[in-house]
C-alpha cells in the first residue's frame, strides 16, 4: 500500500515538473511574440531599428557629380527614375528634389507580389560639385542596404555621363 | 522530425520564428536597367517641333484634362507635370467567374471594383537642337470589392501610348494655331 503511495507522490511530482516545464516554454513562445510587437511609435518614426547613424545613410545614399548645372541635374535624374519605370509625383526646381514611384511586380516565395517602391532624389550644389542623395522605402520598409542604391548611382551616371564620387 | 512537430510548443516558436524573419526585402532588379528600358523609352516618348517648352506644357496638360484626368503636380521648370483619376475597374471577365463561383460553390470571390491611375508628363529640350521631347508614364493601382489592393503595375501596353500621342499632337497643333 505504502508502494503504491509512493509511486503516486512521484507521479504526481512528475507531473508537476512536466506543467512547470511547460509553462516555461509557453512564457517563452508568448514572449517571442510581446517581443515582436514591442516596437514603438517613437522608434518607427526615427527608424531605429535600421541601427544605420546618419553619417552612414549618407556615405550609402550620396554621391557627388563634377557639374554645376542644377537644371540639367534634375532633368537628368528625373529621366533615369523614368527609365526605372517610376512615375514622378512631385519635382521642384527650387529646392532641387524629386519624388517618385514605381508600381511593379516581382518573384518573391511562392507568389508574383506587386510592390510599391517610393524614392526622393535631391541635388545641391556644394562648391564646384553637386551633391545627389536619395532615399527610398519599399512598400512600408525603408530601403537602407547600400546595393539598391549603388545600382540607382551607376544608373544616373550612364546618364549624366560622368562619374559617381563618394561624398567625404 | 514528425515528433518534433507533433508538439505544438515547438511547432509554434519555430512558426514565430520564421514569421518574423518573413520581411520582404527589395527585389535586385528595381534599380537596376533592364532589357525592356530601351523599347519602354522609345514607346512613351515623342518629339515635338515646338518652339517653347511652356507651349508643349500647355498642350499636354490640355490633353490630360481631356482625358479626365486632375493635375497633382506641376514644376514648368524641370517640365514636370503629374495628374491622376479615379475610375471604375469592374472586368466582365472578373464578374462572370465570380458570379460562376457563388452559383456552383456558394463561394464570395472578390472582383476587381476601382482603380487609381496616374500618369506623369515630362518634358525637356532635345539634344539636337530644335523642338522638345516628351515622355509620358502610367501606372494603376487597382482595388477590389473587398476594399484590398488587387493590383499594382505599370501600364506598357503600345496602343496606350499610341492613342495618348495622336490626341496630343492634336492639342499641341491647336495651341500652336491658338485655337
Amino acid at each position: 500500500m505504502k508502494n503504491y503511495q509512493n509511486q503516486f507522490f512521484l507521479k504526481l511530482k512528475k507531473y508537476n515538473m512536466k506543467k512547470i516545464i511547460n509553462f516555461k516554454k509557453s512564457f517563452l513562445v508568448l514572449s517571442i511574440f510581446f517581443l515582436a510587437s514591442c516596437e514603438t511609435t517613437s522608434s518607427r518614426l526615427f527608424d531605429t531599428s535600421t541601427n544605420k547613424s546618419a553619417v552612414e545613410l549618407r556615405s550609402i545614399q550620396a554621391r557627388a557629380f563634377d557639374t554645376k548645372d542644377q537644371n540639367k541635374t534634375l532633368r537628368t535624374i528625373i529621366a533615369t527614375l523614368q527609365d526605372l519605370s517610376f512615375v514622378i509625383d512631385k519635382a521642384d526646381m527650387e529646392l532641387g528634389s524629386v519624388s517618385a514611384t514605381k508600381l511593379d511586380s516581382s518573384n518573391q516565395g511562392l507568389w508574383n507580389t506587386g510592390y510599391a517602391l517610393r524614392m526622393t532624389v535631391s541635388s545641391r550644389p556644394v562648391g564646384n560639385r553637386t551633391v545627389i542623395r536619395a532615399n527610398a522605402q519599399f512598400n512600408i520598409t525603408p530601403v537602407v542596404e547600400p546595393k539598391p542604391y549603388q545600382d540607382f548611382f551607376v544608373a544616373l551616371e550612364k546618364a549624366m555621363f560622368l562619374t559617381a564620387h563618394q561624398v567625404e | 522530425m514528425s515528433n518534433l512537430f507533433r508538439k505544438p510548443i515547438i511547432f509554434l516558436s519555430i512558426f514565430s520564428l520564421l514569421l518574423t524573419s518573413c520581411i520582404e526585402t527589395i527585389p535586385p532588379e528595381a534599380l537596376v536597367f533592364s532589357k525592356d528600358t530601351l523599347a519602354n523609352r522609345q514607346l512613351q516618348t515623342r518629339k515635338f517641333d515646338t518652339k517653347s517648352e511652356k507651349e508643349l506644357l500647355t498642350a499636354a496638360s490640355g490633353v490630360l484634362q481631356d482625358l479626365g484626368f486632375n493635375l497633382d503636380e506641376s514644376a514648368p521648370g524641370v517640365g514636370v507635370l503629374v495628374g491622376s483619376k479615379n475610375r471604375d475597374a469592374t472586368d466582365s471577365g472578373q464578374v462572370v467567374a465570380a458570379v460562376a463561383l457563388a452559383v456552383l460553390f456558394g463561394a464570395n470571390m472578390p472582383i476587381d471594383k476601382e482603380q487609381k491611375i496616374r500618369a506623369s508628363l515630362i518634358t525637356r529640350p532635345s539634344e539636337a537642337g530644335k523642338g522638345h521631347l516628351l515622355r509620358v508614364t502610367f501606372q494603376r493601382i487597382v482595388w477590389n470589392t473587398q476594399g484590398v489592393v488587387s493590383k499594382i503595375e505599370p501600364i506598357n501596353e503600345p496602343l496606350i501610348y499610341q492613342e495618348f500621342f495622336e490626341k496630343l499632337s492634336k492639342s499641341v497643333f491647336l495651341e500652336a494655331q491658338k485655337i
